[in-house]
């Protein structure tokens, strides 16, 4: 089992390791392009090691993180009572359902424009772009939530003499929160997306800032780091949610076996 | 013609579902059944022909089209307590451990926490499922989840416990030792307070095994075609499958089931 996995992160491995060799022959060995183009990895690596020294990366990363932690907060605050509302109760959802399905497909980059005009440039712009494309994943989830409630989940708690207050706590609560979680694991995902793309635009600090900034001065290096921290930090925050999830819901396992 | 003191009676209920293409089904003919307290009585037919929906009308989970379904002499209205229901897909709470769900129904019931603590140690002893009181049901295997739903709906002390096809996602060996547990368990549990069971079933040699009387139902729409007493004593005990009057009784079951309505 464990030389297995050992293997299998090799496995994994194997392509980027290839990319890399293939990279720095193409840089250092027989140098085919300028490196405003394409800069080797070394320089890419020596880049990275100054951004590091010098702060300038941790300024960035921890702005952007902030924004993430914002929007996803106020969409969690508001998509999961607005999508029980509407999982549960049918006029709720006749009322609002019209309004969501026309504003869904909008990307969230859509409303950079508006969002300047009204926000400005700034933190609340980002947030607020980045709060619509992790709202909408967590309201869909959670909606989606509210009617996985098994019917036999349902019938067996009232016949064990189960009050309506109890059901909702007990009953709804837990299986809606697993879609919840699904829910936050998407808008974690997007919201890192969208978040990059806002701040190339909307902000004077972040990721996305540091990658236009340095477009601006031709620092491709730079822009590179930028580019390899955000899939790194992506990579991380997936692992992250997921590993907690398993901590908070450890029935859940149950279901991706099953 | 209810037998005074019934636990249970179903007076001419019949039930006709709309479908989704918006014609009548007839699932259930009409059915009168009395049920004393403290016995067990199964239901055997034909799949389809309404087993299901007159448990359901009996649990309080669907309203009968026709008719009415009592408990000691009043309509049953929707789903309660005095009535445990075990469910073939065991509907056991995947969030919850054994323990957890063996608690719900008390805790719900505003039982005190040691004393709902009490009842859990015990019903789950009772059950053997000591030792995996904090396992999740997706670690059990499908017999132990069978006993962690039995003991979930036992120590709420249900009066009556309806039971639809309880063992019959289960192979046949874990079958069989289910239900000698099973008699076991609901002669314990009915030393306090009788405890009386409407139990179905499609599998002819368990109903008689378990029961005092087996009710062989026709095709849909189900009705009563004949109510057979079982005679042997209890407790029961696995010998009693050889006896000659064991296989008299499968075969004329086995009769009326297969004979054309
Ligand atoms: N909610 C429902 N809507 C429509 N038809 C139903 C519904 N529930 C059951 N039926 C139909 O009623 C008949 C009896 O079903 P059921 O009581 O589940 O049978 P059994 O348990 O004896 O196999 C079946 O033909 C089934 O398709
Ligand atoms: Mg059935």
């Amino acid at each position: 089992m464990k030389g297995n996995r050992i293997g299998n992160f090799c496995w994994r491995l194997a392509l980027p390791a290839v990319l890399i060799a293939a990279w720095y022959y193409a840089t250092e060995i027989r140098p085919m392009l300028h490196p405003t183009l394409l800069p080797s990895p070394l320089a890419v690596l020596r880049m990275f090691w100054k951004l590091l020294w010098n702060g300038e990366l941790f300024v960035h990363i921890g702005a952007s993180l902030l924004r993430i932690f914002y929007a996803n907060l106020a969409a969690l605050a508001l998509g999961v009572p607005l999508g029980l509302a509407m999982g549960l109760f049918r006029p709720v959802e006749r009322l609002l359902d019209g309004l969501l399905s026309i504003f869904r497909p909008i990307p969230p980059l859509a409303w950079v424009p508006l969002s300047i005009l009204w926000l400005g440039i700034g933190t609340t712009s980002v947030v607020f772009i980045t709060f619509l494309a992790a709202f909408f994943a967590i309201v869909i989830n959670t909606i989606a939530g509210a009617r996985a409630v098994d019917r036999l989940h349902m019938r067996a708690a009232l016949s064990l003499g189960a009050s309506r207050r109890r059901i909702m706590t007990h009953v709804v609560l837990p299986t809606v929160a697993s879609y919840v979680f699904t829910g936050l694991r998407i808008a974690i995902g997007v919201s890192w997306m969208s978040i990059v793309a806002a701040e190339l635009i909307a902000a004077s600090s972040g990721l996305g800032y540091m990658i236009t900034y340095y477009r601006e001065a031709l620092r491709t290096d730079a822009i590179i780091v930028g580019m390899l921290t955000i899939g790194v930090i992506g990579l991380a925050m997936d692992l992250a949610t997921r590993r907690i999830e398993q901590w908070l819901m450890p029935w859940r396992t149950g279901y991706h076996l099953a | 013609m209810t037998a005074a003191g019934a636990k249970i009676s179903v007076q001419g209920v019949a039930k006709t579902f709309q479908s989704a293409a918006g014609d009548a089904v007839s699932a259930l003919g009409e059915v009168d059944l009395d049920i004393a307290p403290g016995e067990f009585v199964s239901i055997v037919g034909p799949s389809g022909c309404g087993k299901s929906t007159l448990l359901n009308v009996l649990a309080g989970f669907e309203e009968p089209s026709q008719g009415e379904a009592l408990m000691d002499g009043r309509p049953i209205r929707g789903p309660g307590p005095e009535r445990g229901v075990v469910f073939q897909e065991y509907a056991l709470f995947p969030w919850l451990t054994v323990a957890g769900n063996v608690a719900f129904g008390p805790a719900s019931r505003g039982i005190a926490a040691d004393e709902v603590a009490a009842r859990v140690r015990h019903y789950v002893a009772m059950v053997k499922l000591d030792g995996s009181e904090r396992k999740y049901p997706h670690e059990l295997s499908g017999g132990m989840r069978q006993r962690c739903a039995l003991a979930r709906c036992i120590a709420n002390d249900p009066d009556v416990l309806l039971m639809d096809e309880p063992l019959a996602a289960l192979d046949a060996l874990t079958r069989l030792s289910l239900q000698d547990e099973l008699l076991r368990i609901w002669s314990e549990a009915s030393r306090e307070r009788p405890k009386t069971v409407l139990y179905i079933t499609h599998a002819i040699d368990e109903a008689i095994y378990l029961s005092d009387r087996v009710v062989v139902m026709s095709e849909r729409p189900g009705r009563i075609r004949r109510v057979i007493e079982v005679p042997f004593a209890r407790p029961r005990a696995p010998e009693i499958r050889t006896d000659p009057r064991f296989h008299a009784l499968t075969d004329e079951i086995w009769l009326l089931l297969r004979r054309e309505p």
